[in-house]
């Protein structure tokens, strides 16, 4: 199987497989979970058994069934957050590099201060501010990781500007619109999509802390992480319910890890160099 | 995850003038730089958190107090005062160990904050004296034997713990090591005055959680920093005089690359301060990390700047070290004209 032009290593095709069965899961959750998202239909607690085969979470509802409508929240929660960052990133770091000068120097200033400290603190301190909420934790997230993105959107652009293609294109006349999105755009997907990739692991686990420290999605919303939080005080009973989210967020961010380290083994390696 | 160096930045008159030539002036000028980088930091966080919507005196009073007695509390907190000022105020403060009242005992933040600042630089301590040699060791190791079986091992092992959230590897440890065998207490439950070895027994396990998550992260860039130098023409001109592999690695690449290995090992104990809190949580430990959590659940917003200082200052640290330290190694730079 060939993707971009090149086959598929084992790996990437079992990382593709996970996220395939994943993202599946999450959109026929209504129609696969045994019982639906919020009813109660055991002892709290309960241990795995036919009717309940991954046992019930701290209320009794049915773990399976919860951990199946979570994909939805915890994906789309996810999603978003990334496609926020790689939009500002992006944006911001192409113009950054095409501009250049001083607006550009002010621009990576902030940014490193930004990245100064870690991401995890700085949201902390705006969830403090600004409450938890569903738009509050996208627009954060996004925002924070946009300072990763904006750093390899600059540096990847300022690598084209000065290519030949580039700078006839320019003397050929083409304005700045057709030369980001028809000559620097193009050759900059796959460095782009290999930290897409990277870029969705960690907002994952980012999400997962936050809302594992009970700052993150709120009832009666809940993704993997909040459900982690939930059920906790089974541990000191030897029950087993918050690992299953926990897992689950584990195989997730491994499958697309295997993805991305296939991207970056591909194009990231210069031709010729094998070792 | 790691700040990589910075292109363009500063502008080459301004880096010509901060750097000039010479280690001590770059040591000094990079020494300035992390200060701003603290001050402007700080006053972000400060003015960040005063300028959006909220205010403090609602927020003690709550909701149904009168509009006499907010503006009263408001005069005597300084609220009437520019933000600007306040600032000026807050930052005084901080430099003469004055960080304010919490909003959700009243008592000084800084009786709060310092006790479990200890503990959790204890237990970074701690986790960094496992992770760091071991860490550096299979790193090298696995750099060794690239593509065995040792190797490919090691790369799983280490991306599967990578991708795990840190509580899973906590919930993990408790298991099997507190519940199931039953050898080490699964809350990490400190107080002053602890004998040392019970103190160190109860810290076990939130010890060994956060020196898996660094090992994993340390290892995977030690490895990569040394297969990175594999590249340079000198070591295939020592390839070509016929060296082998374990002697190319120790004497030749080991010495080019000990500087960006230090600033590995020191961006980890950057991010270990950060992971802290996630790992003070899962087992109740009485650190600066849960104490921001708590803090920013209440909204205690002095409680939650103070803390959020402390961490800048750790972490702004740690990575100006490692620039500094990064240069003090590299042999190159050295004799910089």
């Amino acid at each position: 199987m060939k993707l971009f032009g090149s086959r598929l290593s084992t790996p990437a095709l079992i990382g593709i497989a996970l996220l395939v069965a994943i993202v599946g899961a999450g959109l026929l959750a209504p129609w696969i979970a045994p019982y639906g998202e919020t009813d109660l239909v055991g002892d709290v607690w309960a241990p795995p058994s036919l009717a309940f085969p991954l046992g019930t979470d701290n209320l009794g509802r049915d773990m399976l069934s919860r951990l199946l409508f979570a994909t939805r929240t915890t994906l789309t929660v996810v999603i978003l957050s990334t496609i926020v960052a790689f939009a500002l990133g992006v944006a911001i770091g192409f113009l950054s590099a095409l501009i250049g000068g001083l607006i550009d120097q002010l621009i990576s200033a902030l940014v490193n201060v930004i990245m100064a400290v870690p991401v995890l603190i700085v949201a902390l301190m705006v969830l403090a501010v600004l409450g938890t909420s569903v738009p509050v934790l996208i627009l954060t997230m996004g925002i924070l990781e946009a300072t990763r993105v904006y750093r390899l959107a600059r540096a990847v652009a300022n690598g084209l500007i000065v290519q030949e293609f580039v700078r006839i294109a320019a003397l050929r006349g083409e304005g700045w619109r057709w030369i980001v999105w028809r000559e620097i755009l193009p050759n900059a997907v796959p460095a782009l999509v290999a930290e897409f990739g990277l870029r969705f692991c960690f907002i994952f686990l980012f999400v997962a802390s936050l809302s594992f420290l009970g700052l993150g999605v709120q009832p009666p919303f809940a993704d993997w992480g909040a459900m982690v939080h939930d059920n906790t005080a089974a541990i000191n009973l030897g029950g087993l319910a918050p690992f299953y989210p926990a897992a689950a967020i584990a195989v997730t961010t491994i499958a697309v890890n295997l993805i991305v380290d296939w991207l970056l083994s591909v194009h990231a390696r210069p031709a010729g160099i094998k070792e | 995850m790691a700040p990589a160096a910075r292109p363009g930045w500063p502008p080459e008159p301004l880096h010509l003038l901060l750097y000039g030539s010479g280690m001590a002036r770059f040591i000094f000028s990079r020494l300035a730089i992390g200060l701003v980088t603290l001050f402007v930091v700080s006053a972000l966080f400060y003015l960040g958190t005063e300028m959006l919507p909220g205010d403090v005196a609602t927020a003690i009073l709550g909701q149904s107090a009168t509009p006499a007695n907010v503006a009263k509390l408001r005069l005597s907190l300084g609220l009437d005062q520019p933000s600007w000022l306040r600032f000026v105020n807050w930052l005084w403060g901080c430099l003469h160990g004055d960080l304010g009242k919490s909003l959700a005992s009243g008592r000084p933040i800084a009786t709060l904050l310092l006790p479990r600042l200890g503990n959790t630089l204890f237990l970074a301590a701690c986790a960094a004296l496992i992770a760091v040699p071991l860490a550096l060791t299979l790193g090298i190791l696995s750099a060794l034997h690239e593509g065995k079986a040792t190797d490919r091992a090691s790369s799983a092992l280490s991306l599967g713990i990578i991708s795990m959230p840190e509580f899973l590897v906590g919930y993990g440890l408790i298991i099997v090591l507190s519940v199931h065998l039953g050898w080490l207490p699964s809350l990490g439950t400190v107080f002053p005055g602890m004998a040392l070895g019970l103190r160190l027994k109860a810290m076990a396990l939130p010890i060994l959680t956060l020196t898996l998550v660094v090992l994993a992260h340390m290892l995977r860039m030690t490895r990569a920093t040394i297969l990175a130098e594999m590249a340079a023409p000198y070591v295939e001109m020592a390839r070509l005089k016929g060296l082998d592999r374990r002697r190319i690695i120790l004497a030749h690449i080991l010495p080019n690359a000990s500087g960006p290995i230090i600033a590995v090992v020191l961006l980890n104990l950057a991010y270990m301060v950060a992971g802290a809190v996630v790992v003070e949580t899962v087992f109740v430990y009485p650190g600066i990390g849960q104490l921001l959590v708590d803090a920013v659940t209440k909204r205690d917003l002095p409680t939650v700047q103070a803390c959020g200082l402390v961490f800048a200052i750790v972490y702004v640290g740690l990575n100006t070290g490692a620039d500094v330290l990064a240069l003090v190694f590299n042999p190159r730079l050295r004799h910089r004209r």
